[in-house]
């Protein structure tokens, strides 16, 4: 696409704006719509809309696969981590109470949040890496075949 | 810190048994993706393993004497959080599933280092302890809609493991996608059954939703709530119009894959089947026992014999044993349909023994294959000569297989005919023993093959090291040992089968 001018200004512009938002609705999930979920996927959009713009290279170069590999797991271990936590502070696996034993309610918000944050890892990792599997597949024919 | 949290009291180890059991290998899992090491990756799959066994063996022997464990994740009291619960009937599972995923690792080691290429092992292993975690929070749960999203957990694992087999067989792809397709479709009728059970009821812990059908009686949307979670786990089941994927997968999927599924994941699929029959819907309720005698009863019967008459006329080895299991599932069908206790106890038992059978089976089939390169009868004829040792012990299990006194397999069907006696059908027990007759047959075409017909010209077969004949021969002593210490599985079988037909006891 390097003759699209305009989209790859704009891509560029709005890479960061689609980061910035992301994080928003990462952290401010519990107060708005949102959370991991919507936010690893928003975050993920970031990425693969560069990948489209800028070729499949480009966006390797920036976040590369074996990182997204590695995202997929660190994600699911902050979760079952913070879980682990819990049972040392002698309470129920994933009883956020444990953060703030004199204030549960606090503990609880706390423990979503980071729970939350292990979920977006996970989810822009997962968005990501099915994005790279079809768009790394070699294209069965050319355009100019058709 | 303790005393100014009211309503928490500290908890020990002992009390996080029921989660640890699950969180064990789901931890192991992403850990050997992040550290990305083909050397650790085994090593952790093991250990992961062999802790979630001892947990599992602990937790039987807590349970054994007809006692619950509740474990409130989250600490949110159940009905409303979600609920561990042991009792003897999944603790049972829990050690089956356990204990099969630890003696099949070690086998795995050797087999998969041939049969999958080395850049995809740490991923293999990760989705090996998924799978082991997804069984096991299925069979440990309490909560309804929990079984359904550990099931999925399993399932997505198990189509990955089945087309791992891709780099011996590329039909492996097939298979796989096959069973894709019908295991979400059995998943989504679950669903849609789980679905209607909370219209019906408003709640998704099975205790309350026991309590709650028993309260109000059974109306139109139970009745069909019934029917789409028996269809849909009969499709995991692989019960007999349904079982079309299974000989697809069993045969194409790597060799432990192939020994670990065939021991667990049906056996786990039979068990929500169970737990959904008897502790929820009640053998009182009349829609179930129609549904049992005259649906289910039918297609096991059936299944016992056609599945063993195709497994007569297979060519290739591991595609017969995929048609026998059909056809022992058909055996644990016929135990639940006949409705009472010593025929709950025959399946479960039947659930056990046919595990470790199975096990020994296609654990010895893979080991053929790993010498000689293929499972067709014209492959692996004289390797009985070159392989004694594996050999022999698929000679164990094949006895086990058809019910030879002294072997594990014959407990099972000893006590489904001491079922169908005690409900007076005799023609149903004179069914068993003959279509134990055609298991004859398919068992003697093995050995047969192994050892009578002359071996090709030119094959260099070695007995296989002790990574995989230790696995092997420690399942083919199972079968011995318990087809002659029959207290051991009957007194736990008995033990989950009073806990299954007397529902949940008020614990809360």
């Amino acid at each position: 696409m390097r003759h699209h001018l305009i989209l790859r200004v704009i891509t560029k512009l709005l890479v960061g704006t689609i980061v910035l938002f992301a994080f928003y609705v990462q952290f401010h999930g519990d107060f708005s719509p949102g959370g991991g979920f919507q936010a690893g996927v928003i975050m993920a959009v970031a990425f693969i809309i560069y990948g489209i713009v800028f070729g499949l290279e480009k966006v390797q170069q920036v976040f590369p696969p074996w990182l997204v590999h590695k995202m997929l797991a660190l994600g699911v271990l902050i979760y079952a981590a913070t879980g682990i936590v819990s049972l040392f502070g002698g309470m129920h696996y994933l009883d956020y109470g444990v953060f703030s034993p004199h204030h549960p309610e606090h503990g609880q918000h706390w423990g979503i949040l980071i729970v939350e944050f292990g979920v977006g890892v996970t989810v822009t990792g997962v968005m990501v890496a099915v994005y790279y599997a079809f768009a790394s597949r070699p294209p069965r024919m050319s355009d100019e075949e058709w | 810190m303790a005393s100014e949290t009211t309503h928490h009291v500290a908890m020990t180890l002992a009390d996080h048994l029921p989660v640890l059991q699950v969180l064990v290998p789901f931890v192991a899992a992403p850990l050997v993706v992040l550290l990305g090491s083909r050397k650790l990756a085994w090593p952790l799959a093991f250990a992961a393993s062999a802790v979630a066994f001892v947990i599992s063996v602990l937790l039987l022997m807590r349970v054994i004497d007809g006692s619950v464990i509740s474990y409130h994740i989250g600490g949110w009291a159940p009905p409303l959080g979600i609920e561990y619960r042991i009792d003897a009937a999944n603790a049972f599972v829990l050690m089956l599933v356990t204990g099969i995923s630890t003696i099949v690792l070690p086998y795995a080691r050797e087999s998969i280092a041939q049969e999958v290429p080395q850049r995809h092992h740490t991923l293999f292993y990760a989705c090996y302890l998924l799978c082991v975690t997804g069984l096991l929070g299925v069979a440990a749960t309490g909560d309804a809609f929990n079984v359904f999203v550990f099931l999925e957990i399993s399932s997505l694992s198990t189509y990955v493991l089945i087309a791992q087999g891709s780099y011996r067989d590329r039909r492996a792809l097939t298979a796989a996608y096959d069973y894709l397709i019908m295991g979400t479709i059995g998943a989504t009728f679950f669903v849609i059954g789980l679905g209607l059970l909370y219209m019906a009821t408003g709640t998704l812990n099975m205790a309350d939703i026991a309590a709650r059908i028993a309260d109000q009686g059974s109306n139109r949307t139970i009745h069909a709530a019934f029917a789409f979670i028996v269809v849909g786990m009969g499709l995991k089941v692989a019960v007999y119009p349904v079982h079309a994927w299974l000989p697809n997968a069993y045969t194409y999927a790597p060799s432990a894959v192939t020994a670990f599924l065939a021991a667990t994941a049906t056996k786990v699929a039979v068990y929500v089947m169970l737990r959904f029959m008897f502790s929820i819907f009640k053998p009182s309720f009349d829609f179930e026992v129609e549904t049992l005698e005259l649906i289910i009863l039918p297609f096991a019967i059936i299944a016992m014999f056609a599945a063993s008459f195709i497994a007569v006329f297979q060519t290739d080895l591991k595609r017969m044993l995929a048609y026998s299991s059909v056809a022992q599932i058909g055996y644990i069908l016929l135990g639940i349909a006949f409705l009472s206790e010593t025929g709950l106890t025959a399946a479960i038992v039947h659930l056990f023994n046919h595990g470790i059978t199975k096990a020994v089976l296609f654990m010895g089939v893979g080991a053929l294959v790993y010498r000689s390169g293929g499972s067709f009868y014209d492959r692996v004829c004289g390797l009985g000569r070159s392989m004694p040792w594996t050999s022999a012990a698929m000679v164990i299990g094949g006895l086990s297989l058809i019910g030879v006194p002294g072997t594990a397999g014959f407990v099972s069907k000893w006590v489904l005919v001491q079922a169908a006696l005690e409900k007076g059908w005799w023609p149903v027990a004179i069914l068993i023993v003959l279509s134990s007759l055609l298991a004859v047959i398919y068992v003697w075409r093995m050995v047969e093959a192994l050892y009578l017909a002359p071996a090709p010209e030119g094959r260099q077969a070695t007995e296989i090291n002790a990574w995989m004949l230790g696995p092997i021969w420690i399942m083919a002593l199972a079968c011995i040992y318990f087809g002659l210490a029959t207290d051991v599985t009957l007194t736990s079988a008995q033990s989950a089968a009073q806990g299954l037909l007397g529902g949940f006891t008020e614990l809360h």
